[in-house]
């Protein structure tokens, strides 16, 4: 689509938290760097599992069609998603999965990203509860579509203040460890 | 950042447009994909003095909103696919009565229970048609989540003004999208209050045409009593089968909206001044179909959107003129055919008219619209 729009997807099974890190996403562009931001969802009937996604589409103009089309930025928490979601990503997009629920990402003209985002919210952040913070960190640092301190300021206006410093600690997690695995 | 600027889920507006338009009574039952609606009114009326009932179903909540409405209270009521299915029967009681009340009805797949998360443009005809009989209809579909908001103050001033129901459609995708939403301060957006009788309890009638065909309509609790019926009433409210009187009765109830469209159609035009082809659209298709007329444009194609906003009254008019203008006109919805129908009995055979018709629960993006306008020019 066209030169000033960017497009997000967030896919995995549904209760992961990606509507969640869809909206924060959203937030932290059009509250915080005052960009254009529309976020949208599409999961099926059940509360969980299935496949999920969430999609930001940011731009410097008004957005008129609010959903995906070719994507910029891709991340998949399950193969499932992987499999489902990955056709529409751009040549020169980028592609991050979690390396040990995703064993066979697809081949193509992008940057593949991987590393263990679940087993590094559960191991070293210490909760899984918060892989979606540290997909989402890893996704603001590999984009660099919106700024890391809106999405960080947007991050934590969304969480109880008695979980701040997880979230945060997610956050920065994720950011660093898609850089590290992006130069690797 | 200002709290007057949020990021926001339609379905969450639209509560907040309803609480800036003076609702303070909402009844539902809740159903995906208009949930947030009920969950946002549950959560803000007690705030500002209101109350929120979840009924046993979706008939008793619209049977609620009628009987809240008549104590003077702004009342809404939330739902989608089945839900407005069986609304419909009381829907049809507040048309007779003519009590004011919004119904926001989420378009998801259908028919039945259908897709409940899958978005959906195919309850239009239902939103004209759905209950039995001669009524006139209010029906608004707003493409965005600031439009949600202010569509939804409209749809009450509308049903205070003209004594009726109003229906807002969102579909799906607008229903649950967030964007960036600034909330109008108090007083920036027109609030429409119902007008009270003008004489006392002694001499008030619910009918009473002396004051037009939008008679005035007292508050129950207020002194006044009259009599409410889904029978054909006299000017009193109560039942009447006298010929003369229930042909005039049902005259007026259409007339009173059909007197109204210039104040009630509303519509937006884009680039349609020197168009060839027009896209006729709503919702969240309109926004693909601007996406599409656009690329129509770079490519050198006179394309323009006609985006409809107010759904019924149907834009009989605008429809007409600008078919005068172009060589073609395309409607893309997600049904199987619907605005297609009242766009060909607008254009009378002056331009060819198409169709993009999709229900498999994905919208139809600016691709398959810009093909179509390529194809038709």
């Amino acid at each position: 689509m066209s030169a000033g729009r960017y497009e997000i997807r967030f896919s995995g099974a549904g209760g992961q938290g990606l509507i969640l890190a869809g909206i924060i996403m959203g937030e932290a562009a059009s509250i915080y760097d005052g960009k254009q931001a529309v976020q949208s969802q599409s999961y099926g009937p059940e509360a969980r599992g299935g496949a999920s996604k969430s999609e930001v589409i940011i731009s410097d103009e008004p957005i008129d069609f609010p959903k995906a089309a070719a994507v910029d930025a891709l991340l998949a928490l399950t193969q499932e998603a992987c499999d489902k979601y990955s056709r529409d990503l751009k040549e020169g997009g980028i592609l991050l999965v979690d390396s040990d629920l995703v064993k066979k990402p697809p081949k193509g003209k992008f940057t593949l990203v991987r590393f263990p985002i679940i087993n590094t919210a559960k191991n070293e952040v210490g909760r899984t509860i918060v892989a979606n913070i540290v997909a989402l960190g890893a996704m603001v640092a590999l984009t660099g579509i919106v700024s890391r301190e809106s999405a960080e300021k947007a991050v934590l206006s969304r969480v109880p203040e008695a979980f701040t410093d997880l979230n945060r600690k997610a956050f920065r997690a994720g950011y660093d460890k898609a850089l590290q695995a992006r130069d690797k | 950042m200002s709290n007057r600027v949020a990021f926001l889920q339609g379905n969450e507006a639209c509560a907040h447009g309803a609480i800036y338009a003076g609702c303070r009574f909402f009844a539902g039952y809740p159903i995906t994909p208009s949930t947030e609606v009920a969950e946002v009114m549950a959560k803000e009326l007690p705030r500002v003095g209101g109350a929120f009932m979840q009924m046993e179903d979706e008939i008793a909540a619209m049977a609620a909103v009628i009987g809240a409405s008549l104590t003077g209270t702004k009342v809404l009521t939330a739902t989608s696919g089945p839900g407005f299915s069986l609304k419909q029967e009381n829907i049809g009681y507040a048309c007779i009565t003519e009590v004011p009340c919004v119904i926001v009805n989420v378009m998801r797949g259908g028919p039945s229970t259908g897709m409940p998360t899958g978005p959906s443009q195919s309850d239009v005809m239902q939103a004209r048609w759905g209950t039995h009989g001669d009524h006139p209809a209010i029906c608004l579909v707003p493409a965005s989540v600031q439009e949600l908001f202010t569509e939804t103050v409209r749809a009450f001033n509308l049903a205070e003004k003209y004594r009726t129901p109003v229906t807002v459609m969102p579909d799906e995708i607008v229903g649950h999208m967030r964007e960036r939403i600034v909330f109008p301060e108090p007083g920036e957006l027109e609030v429409i209050d119902r007008t009270g009788p003008t004489v006392g309890p002694d001499e008030y009638k619910p009918y009473d045409t002396r004051f037009g065909d939008v008679p005035p309509l007292a508050s129950f609790g207020s002194g006044y009593r009259f009599h409410v019926t889904g029978l054909n009433k006299a000017e009193d409210g109560f039942p009447t089968t006298r010929a003369e009187i229930v042909q005039a009765e049902e005259e007026r109830q259409l007339r009173k909206i059909e007197n109204a469209v210039d104040d009630i159609v509303t519509f937006e035009e884009y680039l349609l001044d020197d168009a060839e082809v027009a896209v006729v659209a709503f919702g969240s298709i309109a926004r693909s179909a601007r996406y599409a007329v656009n690329q129509a444009r770079k490519a050198g194609i006179r394309a323009g959107l006609f985006r409809i906003i107010t759904y019924w009254p149907f834009p009989e008019r605008q429809i007409r003129a600008l078919s005068e203008r172009v060589r073609a006109v395309i409607t893309p919805e997600m049904n199987l055919g619907m605005t297609v129908h009242e766009v060909r009995r607008c254009v009378e055979g002056r331009a060819p008219v198409s169709g993009i018709f999709r229900v498999d629960g994905e919208p139809i993006g600016p691709g398959a619209i810009f093909a179509a306008i390529r194809e038709v020019r």
